[in-house]
């Protein structure tokens, strides 16, 4: 495997800041706001969420907005994996899909026969996506060859359900081992799918347990790992960022990004997704702003 | 997508919406000189007393303007001659509070001054709205504070002005550079006659405005619109004492051999044909776009502008093709959309330059790349971003300066064949190098024969740092302290 390029920080955060500068206005922002409420992930992830709270949310991904049926519906649903089942009950029937986070989330500090089983109960209780954390001791200490060789076993004990790999970026502190992260994981992803079509697997920046989350910067390092996969082999590899966006113009800056970044073939829900909760709110009170020129107090909004 | 259970349509495609800068800047219909804090009307013949200045978006007259004969820059000159010995005598601390005031007015008058500047020079609004404008208030911020701390800036020695400075600006950072010309000046006790060019006098003469509000002494900034005959003439100028000139190295020729046998002081910021290096090591996409800005800003009108890239030959293929996609991503337009990358080239006369060599390079042998496809308004004079490859030292495309936003790629194998391709050039005025190797980066900058050497970055404009060149692009050094020593004599 050929080194990862290095970063340079400072240029780095420059780039990212220019995209936060394009004016997005008018048609282009609803149809902005439409296309980031489309690659949510409506995601709830704490010890004390229950099976309600997850039907509460379904029907939120499902109907963002009730009584307008021109907003889309979000991606996925994004929960623990004793929630799997529940979610996909009250999905049955619906394009969402149902994703879970396995492996020991968030710490990822399990035995790996543990991680793997994780991963194995959510798909069998009918996960859609498996939302998978590296081992960032091992990747830290070194030893990339043990990070990639978990990452190929958790491949295969997804089976038919997609990958998307938490490099939780907040721990691994700087753009270097970010870049290093994202083309090993994409290789590792693309190695354990070994002749069969490699589609929609994605890399994602972080659990949301820690901070920071997603910055710009970060994102547009692993887009740019996306982009250079893409130049070497032709195949696509999607990209999540999560935690930390939580209004809509941040939205707007990530889609600017990656349509400058790896084109407008990424702007869809299979190449490109948002890991946020109080995301869609915030999406939802803009649509409105546009289409009624007030801004609606925040229980005209259901609690997702 | 089938509609099922409740769920909703699908999203459609996207682009980004025109989102023109709105504010309303009014232009006069016509513009006079200004002398001795008056609007003073030309006195060359009727038939020539006046010229139009062009929108380069569209092609459109936006104003005219005064045509500056013999006269009027002998009016101006012995106006600043007669302001100097107040001005000179007025208490420091005072001079730096019309500097101040000056700096302060420009960023209150920001937005306006952005949109006359991209207006008449054809730059994009988010360069003259986020670059040239509050790097002109930098300016006199700087400068003002230098004022009254001159003795500090040359310890052991006297400083004194120099007397009255003609100063003639191009048409590529019109306000940025009468603001590098000025405000030093002014700092150091001297009274100036401006020349802004020809094609972009329209923030000059705002500027004048804001001097007039700034309640400055009668006779201490002078400006005279005009074209080469009018900077001629303040050049030939008896009574002018300094001339700071940035421009083409054809007119800075001109002025060195007119000025060679007579006291006056000079100095001159003049072309460039900038090389950068991508060494292997190098952070690339960040690298990329350090090219990327280094050429295409200002749709390359800067003379500073990175023509000359030079890869590593293991890296070159990559490189390429990065290139080549990044360009597509830049939006080439109306230079007053807030989403435009790359304006309007600023004449017809340069657009034609920059054509020429798109048709002179395959001609010598050099493969042009146009990816960037950005729809171009009907009128207007317009240059997409693009580059040539398989390109020969020899190559007049690699060794002269086009002024556009074109860029010449090269390859080089050795670190010491890139510092010898990278000086083989008469020109010497800023250099990129990138690369990841902190030791490298001192040892490569050393060795460039250029005035400003970037690492890592490019573009990176501050007042307190000296810019200029060696060579034909020029000497004497604006910004900083090094920029005082040129409006001071030193006893």
């Amino acid at each position: 495997m050929s080194p990862s390029p290095t970063v340079d920080r400072v240029m780095a955060e420059q780039r990212a800041a220019a995209f936060t500068r394009r004016s997005i206005k008018t048609s282009t922002k609803r149809t902005g706001l439409l296309l980031a409420m489309s690659m949510l992930d409506l995601t709830t992830l704490e010890g004390k969420d229950s099976p309600e709270k997850v039907r509460a949310l379904c029907r939120k991904a499902v109907r963002p907005l009730p009584g307008d049926d021109s907003i889309p519906s979000a991606a996925a649903v994004c929960v623990y994996p004793s929630l799997v089942k529940t979610a996909r009950q009250a999905l049955a029937g619906t394009p969402v899909k149902v994703a879970s986070v396995a492996t020991g989330f968030p710490s990822g500090q399990f035995p790996l026969d543990v991680r793997l089983d994780d991963v194995r109960r959510a798909v069998d209780d009918g996960a859609h996506e498996i939302d998978m954390v590296i081992n960032r001791g091992a990747f830290l200490a070194g030893r990339y060859h043990e990070v990639a060789d978990e990452i190929r076993q958790v491949k295969l004990a997804c089976g038919p359900a997609h990958l998307k790999v938490i490099l939780e970026t907040g721990e691994l502190e700087t753009l270097d081992n970010v870049r290093r992260a994202s083309d090993l994981a994409i290789r590792a992803m693309h190695d354990a799918a070994a002749g069969h079509e490699q589609g929609g697997d994605f890399i994602k920046t972080s659990t949301g347990k820690v901070q920071p989350a997603a910055t710009m910067p970060v994102t547009l390092v692993m887009l740019e790992a996306i982009r250079d996969w893409y130049f070497q082999t032709g195949l696509r590899v999607g990209m999540k960022p999560a935690g930390g966006i939580r209004s809509a113009k941040q939205a707007l800056h990530y889609l600017v990004m990656v349509n400058e970044t790896l084109g407008p073939d990424w702007l869809t829900p299979d190449l490109f997704r948002f890991g946020a909760s109080s995301l869609a709110n915030d999406i939802l009170r803009q649509l409105e702003r546009q289409r009624t020129g007030a801004y609606m107090a925040g229980y005209d909004f259901t609690e997702s | 997508m089938p509609r099922t259970n409740g769920a909703t349509a699908q999203p459609p495609r996207w682009d980004y919406a025109p989102a023109p800068e709105t504010a309303k800047v009014s232009i006069a219909p016509r513009y006079d000189h200004f002398i001795n804090n008056r609007w003073t009307p030309p006195t060359g013949p009727k038939s020539d007393a006046y010229f139009d200045t062009l929108n380069p978006a569209t092609e459109k007259t936006l104003a005219q303007v005064a045509h500056g004969s013999d006269a009027d820059v002998d009016a101006a000159v012995r106006a600043a001659a007669k302001a100097l010995p107040r001005w000179r005598a007025l208490p420091p601390t005072e001079r730096a509070k019309y500097i101040f005031r000056i700096a302060r007015r420009v960023q209150e008058r920001a937005r306006e001054l952005a949109v006359l500047e991209s207006t008449d020079s054809g730059k994009p609004i988010k360069e003259s709205r986020d670059l040239d404008v509050p790097q002109a208030a930098a300016h006199f911020f700087y400068h003002a504070g230098w004022a009254d701390k001159l003795p500090y800036a040359f310890p052991g020695r006297t400083p004194t002005p120099v007397g009255v400075c003609a100063q003639i600006i191009p048409w590529n950072f019109p306000l940025l550079m009468a603001a590098w010309k000025l405000a030093p000046a002014l700092a150091c006790g001297n009274t100036c006659v401006l020349k802004p060019a020809e094609t972009t006098p329209l923030t000059a003469l705002r500027l004048a405005e804001i001097i007039l509000d700034a309640d400055l002494p009668p006779g201490v900034v002078n400006v005279v619109t005009g074209d080469a005959r009018t900077g001629a003439a303040l050049v030939n100028h008896p009574r002018v004492h300094k001339i700071a000139f940035t421009g083409s190295t054809d007119v800075g020729k001109k002025i060195a051999a007119a000025t060679a046998a007579s006291p006056k002081r000079l100095t001159l910021e003049l072309g460039g044909k900038s090389p950068h290096i991508i060494f292997e090591d190098a952070s690339l996409d960040q690298a990329i776009e350090g090219v990327i800005q280094g050429i295409y800003f200002n749709q390359g009108e800067v003379c500073c502008a990175g023509s000359r890239l030079f890869v590593q030959e293991s890296i070159l293929d990559q490189v390429i093709r990065r290139l080549e996609h990044r360009m597509k991503s830049l939006r080439v337009g109306d230079p007053l959309d807030k989403n435009t990358d790359v304006g309007a080239v600023n004449s017809r006369d340069q657009l034609q330059r920059i054509d020429k060599y798109l048709a002179l390079g395959p001609a010598e042998g050099a493969t042009l790349h146009r990816a960037n496809h950005s729809t171009l308004p009907e009128r207007g004079y317009w240059c997409r971003p693009c580059f040539f490859t398989g390109v020969q030292p020899s190559h007049l495309v690699a060794r002269e300066e086009i002024f556009g936003p074109v860029l010449s790629v090269m390859s080089f194998r050795t670190p010491d064949e890139a510092i010898a391709r990278a000086n083989n050039t008469p020109y010497g005025l800023a250099a990129g190098v990138w690369t990841d190797k902190g030791s490298k980066i001192f040892d490569i900058a050393r060795k460039l024969k250029a005035g400003v050497v970037w690492c890592n970055t490019y573009n990176q404009f501050d007042p307190a740092s000296p810019f200029g060149g060696y060579k034909e692009s020029g000497f004497g050094r604006e910004g900083g302290r090094h920029g005082l020593r040129a409006y001071l004599n030193l006893a």
